[in-house]
């Protein structure tokens, strides 16, 4: 988005994306947030390069050390060091949380939307959302990985394969509390007078919600995805731990959370920095998604 | 309505009075005991997991159990029938058990044969699904000789005739109880299998299924001045890590079981001085098992079987010892296991008569040897720094059960495997589903599609006659069988089955043992098995608590009737 | 709208034996087993049979019949025969949904773990909704003041802490260190005075805090995200125009308006509350509804999961309904006819 709006700037009849850029930079937060976001990237991306201690490698004479000179976050219960461990585990949690968030937010926008707005296409929608919501999560997961892990660990590799595994797993049980919630606003925005106005000049439906539906329901969507990127990152180490997601070798936030909690006594500081990487990263994704929203809203944007 | 409550209390007031009168039963108040997984039902024939099995043995009782030696302890018996008192005939088809007299239910009414008898028929009954059948293997008749005198008979000669009623997993319940429950009706007595009537120190007051069992002391109990605790909590849920932490760092429990956490973490619970770590060693040994077939997917339904023709590279004898000896088994016993694991290169470990030296010399690591090996018999390193020879690739599929112990253990054989130039690929699956042998499921440990795969298993009792003949060519898991067998290395050798069969003909303790020696020794040999730890159970209780003797062949609370405060 | 609720209750029969069904295909197509707990001393054959004694020989058609029957109708006959304490169409051999590995009847277990899921999980909905309402309408009202900035910090963070976590850090501060409150739930404990009362109070503590938390959290987020939408819009200009007074605009308009989305979420998550909180019950040994279904699903005991969660599903399609009832309510605009 920074870029179409970066390249667009200079032309002169100022485009709907110059605005909501410009916007977005005067929102502090946000700017913070953004800014905040793109080194964590930038830090688990490329950190690994400098920090060249491999996640893991077992150094069992320096289990469960403190922090330390030669590892910075300490060490675990087998002598790997943290600090990789947490690098390593941030590109697969963004990624996943990312990912499978964006996934979920497409799916639950989208039967929102079209639920709420196409009155005949409400019930059935719906009751597909009630039925998603009544699946039984857990046993659901065992079939889907009976199905579908050997299959795509053939196709794609183990590690691509897990990983389109594990995003659609979310994304696909994850989107109903989202379309839920957008339907119930387009239902309320579709009677308000600007909608009947623009529908009685007959703007097409397709434009109706581009237009006027999608932005107006921007704040609850914004508030989904920070809360989506958490669980999506949670829910991952829950989906590891059934066998489903990455082999145990491979560090994820999620993972070194879980494994470290019962750590928390004799070696505090391995549970702060996988906890804190969440959260900050979460807390990050909720300012940039609060600029996104100002941003979009035309009756702020004019002051 | 009053008049029956002024009765019981009535009846209470003589029962307490009673009581005082008989030395100190009860006297040492309320005990709490955590079993971080939940009991679901106090009939042990109905359910063999060992929460179910030991929640039931503080209430019913075998006619013998053994001690934390794995001595034979007469219970409900005076004396253990042998071939040298004559309780066990000389073709050795019958054995002979000779109740004590004098024995009451809860309840209050008598013990006798018939209960005896019945238990084996609702055990032995087609339909009832009874899940300690195996307790009742050869058994063709139970009988009554008299009240007090029960006789089995076998269909051959066994030479170990002690699977019935003897240990936890065999008690005998009461026929007045059950009488409308055998067969198919089994599972509709939701009432006798949550309450059963026992001749244990306690009896069931309150069951929540799956959460909390609550015990008083049983007022018919044989022995007047026990149990010293009148009220027992059975409390369930949670994980090993949280009931460790309720004994031994706030002291709200008494005892907890199965502490299965990194031992680093054990040994700074238990320095806070409130309780004591506990362990004792039965027959268990985590072991990898080594697929001796080829588990390549191409195979199709041949995949894993002997008819898939043998594996790529496990099948060479070389490789298989490289691999035993590129592990450092005091290390993963120091790591996962503390006090609970001892390193060892043998299946059958204990008793100690079973226990073979021969094959010690895997106790200690050494890289350089496998390496030297592996670089001897061709296996040449590739530019990736993985081994090959003639195209095969030393890369191995390892899965095992999600276990937090486990996915270290396995880190740390990746490693070392990994300087040996072998490319390790960790797998780990749900134990619900990795154990639960569904037959649609690619990830059974029956399947085996891995090349290598990591569990425990061990035997009840004493006599390993069953265990060791788990490895013989008829027990292997094909889809043929349902894939239901334990062979899982798919090991096959002729020798074998004919020690296997020799041992089943042979009765003199001193002749089995070294038949089950150099079975052991052949299995070890021929690298069907790579074991890795001798694994302990592990509890602890709180200081406060006395008598406990933890004992890894029968119930963890076999002498709850002897503990006190 | 009482057309439109009578329409969609009779719908959401078809809808709901349509979803019942379809849990059964997924349990049933589940590589789980009834067997898989078991030790492993217990030989294959003898595994064999126990499955045939629970009746897994039969065909998927044949058990899931069986499930229908035993729970559309001799259930509830059961629940009629308890109550009238009469004896109706055989109760004598009447099958009950009966669990695999307790073998006892489900419902019978639901009943029973009920009480401390709804006082536990309950409370902590209701806890969590009462703190987040009034959060959300501060932080929106002073957007981007302290209170604000503190209340998205607290949430965010909240939020992102799992509950295996903060379940276990809360325990390990207020139990072990400070020895305020028990680490392990008492189901057995009746409250039958001010003791017993203060004993319960004090076990609720801290998984009530845990859990409301993660509601709050959430619950705040979209209170707060609604009121800004809503505190621009023209309507609160007029209304502030006319010389109202701001706390009438606040709380009867702008509030009323933005409860859309937080209704929708309430809804979201009350079939949750009966559902239980399978980590935190797990983690305070609750040993609620949601440790009942986590230990059904490990151990493969279908009938339970499936009556579970059937009766989730039966709660979700209800809460849904009511959300959409409301929707009326707040907006009556918003008309389904």
């Amino acid at each position: 988005m920074t870029d179409t709006a970066t390249t667009t700037k200079t032309e002169a009849p100022r485009s709907q994306w110059a605005d909501v850029w410009d916007q977005f930079r005067t929102h502090r937060g946000a700017m913070i947030g953004a800014a905040f976001f793109v080194f964590i990237c930038l830090l688990v991306t490329f950190g690994p390069m400098l920090w060249t201690l491999e996640p893991n490698y077992i150094d069992i004479r320096a289990k469960n050390q403190g922090p330390s000179m030669a590892h910075p976050f300490g060490t675990d219960q087998l002598g790997r060091d943290t600090f990789a461990q947490v690098l390593a585990g941030g590109r697969v949690s963004l990624l996943v949380g990312v990912t499978a968030m964006l996934l979920a937010l497409f799916l639950g926008t989208l039967v929102g939307v079209v639920a709420g707005y196409f009155k005949r296409l409400d019930s059935p929608l719906m009751r597909l959302t009630d039925l998603f919501l009544a699946l039984p999560i857990l046993p659901l997961l065992l079939v889907i990985i009976m199905l579908f892990r050997d299959t795509l660990r053939a196709a794609f590799g183990p590690e691509t394969g897990i990983f389109i595994l594990v995003v659609s797993v979310i994304g696909i049980t994850s989107w109903m509390h989202t379309a839920r919630i957008v339907r119930g606003d387009v239902l309320s925005l579709k009677e308000q007078e600007f909608v009947l106005a623009a529908r009685s000049i007959g703007t097409p439906s397709r434009r109706m919600i581009l237009r006027h539906i999608l932005p107006n329901v921007m704040s609850p969507i914004m508030v989904s995805a920070t809360l989506g990127i958490a669980t999506a990152i949670i829910t991952e180490s829950a989906i590891s731990f059934l066998g489903l997601g990455f082999p145990s070798d491979f560090p994820t936030w999620g993972r070194l959370l879980s494994d470290s909690t019962n750590f928390m006594t004799l070696n505090p500081e391995r549970v702060i920095w996988p906890g804190l990487a969440i959260s900050l990263t979460v807390l990050s994704v909720n300012y940039i998604g609060d600029g996104l929203r100002d941003a979009l809203d035309p009756r702020i944007r004019g002051r | 309505m009053k008049m029956k409550t002024i009765l019981l209390g009535a009846a209470a007031a003589v029962a307490l009075s009673a009581c005082a009168a008989r030395a100190e039963r009860g006297a040492d108040g309320h005990l709490n005991i955590i079993y971080w997984q939940a009991a679901s039902i106090l009939n042990p024939f109905l359910s063999g997991g060992t929460k179910d099995t030991e929640a039931a043995s503080m209430v019913i009782e075998p006619l013998a159990r053994y001690d934390e030696k794995g001595n034979m302890v007469p219970y409900l018996v005076d004396e253990i029938p042998t071939v040298a008192n004559g309780g066990i005939s000389e073709d050795l088809t019958t054995i002979t058990w000779k109740l004590s007299p004098g024995i009451l239910w809860s309840d209050g009414t008598p013990f006798t044969s018939a209960d005896v008898v019945f238990t084996a028929e609702y055990c032995m009954h087609p339909e009832g699904g009874c899940q300690q059948e195996t307790k009742f293997s050869g058994v063709t008749n139970v009988e009554a000789l008299d009240d007090l005198t029960v006789k089995i008979t076998f269909d051959s000669p066994k030479p170990f005739p002690y699977g019935p009623f003897v240990g936890v997993e065999s008690p005998i319940i009461q026929a007045a109880q059950f009488a409308n429950c055998i067969g198919a009706d089994a599972p509709n007595c939701t009432a006798e299998n949550f309450g059963p009537f026992g001749t244990g120190p306690f009896r069931v007051t309150e069951f929540k299924a799956n959460d909390v069992v609550s015990y008083e002391a049983n007022p018919n109990y044989r022995d007047p001045a026990k149990p010293a605790f009148a009220t027992v909590t059975f409390k369930g849920g949670g994980d090993a890590a949280s009931a460790a932490r309720a004994v031994l760092e706030t002291g709200e429990f008494d005892y907890a079981w199965n502490l299965q956490i990194d031992p680093t973490i054990l040994t700074q619970m238990a320095a806070g001085g409130k309780g004591e770590v506990v362990s004792s060693f039965g027959t268990s040994v985590e072991r990898l098992m080594v697929n001796l077939s080829n588990p390549s997917a191409d195979l199709g339904d041949k995949r894993s079987t002997l008819e898939g023709g043998p594996h790529p590279f496990l099948t060479d004898p070389i490789v298989r010892t490289a691999l035993s000896t590129a592990i450092d088994r005091n290390l993963l016993a120091e790591v996962g296991y503390g006090a609970a694991g001892k390193p060892t290169c043998n299946v059958l470990p204990a008793p100690a008569i079973y226990a073979s030296t021969a094959n010690d010399a895997c106790l200690v690591q050494d890289i350089a040897a496998a390496n030297a090996m592996l670089d001897g018999a061709g296996w040449a390193r590739g530019s990736d720094g993985i081994r090959a020879k003639d195209g095969v690739r030393l890369s191995i599929l390892y899965q095992t059960s999600t276990n937090a112990v486990r996915q270290d253990t396995q880190a740390l054989v990746k490693q070392w495997w990994g300087e040996i130039g072998v490319e390790t690929e960790l797998k780990n699956i749900d134990a619900a589903v990795f154990f639960g042998g569904d037959q649609s499921s690619p990830d059974t440990y029956q399947k085996l599609f891995a090349d290598i795969e990591m569990y425990t298993n061990n035997f009840a009792g004493t006599d390993p006659e069953a265990y060791m003949n788990s490895w013989t060519c008829g027990d292997i898991p094909t889809p043929a069988n349902n894939w239901l067998g334990s062979n899982m290395p798919r090991y096959c050798n002729p020798e074998y089955d004919a020690l296997a069969a020799q041992m089943g003909q042979t009765s003199a303790l001193d002749d089995r043992a070294a038949l089950a020696k150099a079975m052991n020794d052949l299995l070890m040999q021929e690298g069907a098995m790579i074991p890795l730890i001798h694994r302990g159970d592990v509890s602890a209780h709180s200081n406060t608590l006395q008598g406990v003797l933890m004992n890894s062949r029968d119930s963890e609370l076999w002498n709850i009737a002897d503990w006190s405060r | 709208m009482l057309n439109y609720t009578l329409r969609r209750l009779m719908f959401s029969i078809p809808v709901l034996l349509f979803i019942s069904f379809i849990i059964f295909l997924i349990l049933d197509l589940a590589p789980s087993d009834p067997t898989g707990n078991l030790p492993l001393t217990i030989p294959p054959e003898v595994r064999e049979k126990i499955r045939e004694s629970l009746g897994l020989g039969q065909p998927m058609p044949v058990r899931y019949y069986k499930w229908c029957v035993q729970f559309f109708v001799n259930e509830p006959l059961n629940i009629w025969d308890q109550y009238w304490g009469t004896c109706s169409f055989g109760c004598e051999d009447r099958l009950r949904v009966v669990s695999y590995v307790t073998r006892s009847p489900v419902v019978d277990l639901i009943v029973q773990r009920m009480p401390q899921t709804l006082w536990v999980v309950g409370m902590s909905y209701v806890v969590g909704i009462l703190i987040a309402i009034p959060i959300g309408v501060i932080s929106a009202y002073k957007q981007y003041s302290w209170f604000d900035q503190t209340g998205t910090f607290v949430s965010m963070v909240g939020f992102s802490v799992p509950p295996f976590f903060s379940g276990v850090l809360v325990i390990i501060i207020f139990s072990v260190q400070l020895g305020w409150f028990p680490s392990i739930y008492d189901t057995t404990l009746k409250v039958v005075s001010w003791d017993t009362f203060m004993l319960q109070v004090r076990q609720m503590v801290m998984p009530v805090m845990v859990l409301a938390l993660q509601t709050t959290a959430q619950i705040s987020r979209f209170m707060r995200a609604s009121m800004l939408d809503n505190l621009n819009q023209d309507y609160v200009r007029t209304a502030r125009a006319k010389g109202m007074k701001e706390s009438v605009v606040l709380l009867v308009h702008v509030l009323r308006n933005s409860l859309i989305p937080v209704i929708t979420v309430i809804a979201l998550g009350i079939p949750a509350v009966f559902g239980g909180a399978i980590i935190t019950e797990q983690v305070f040994k609750v040993n609620g509804i949601g440790q009942l279904l986590i230990i059904g699903i490990q151990g493969g005991d279908a009938p339970l999961v499936q009556t579970l969660t059937f009766i989730f599903a039966v709660m979700i399609v209800m809460a849904n309904l009511v959300a959409d009832i409301m929707y009326g309510i707040l907006d009556p605009r918003i008309r389904y006819d």
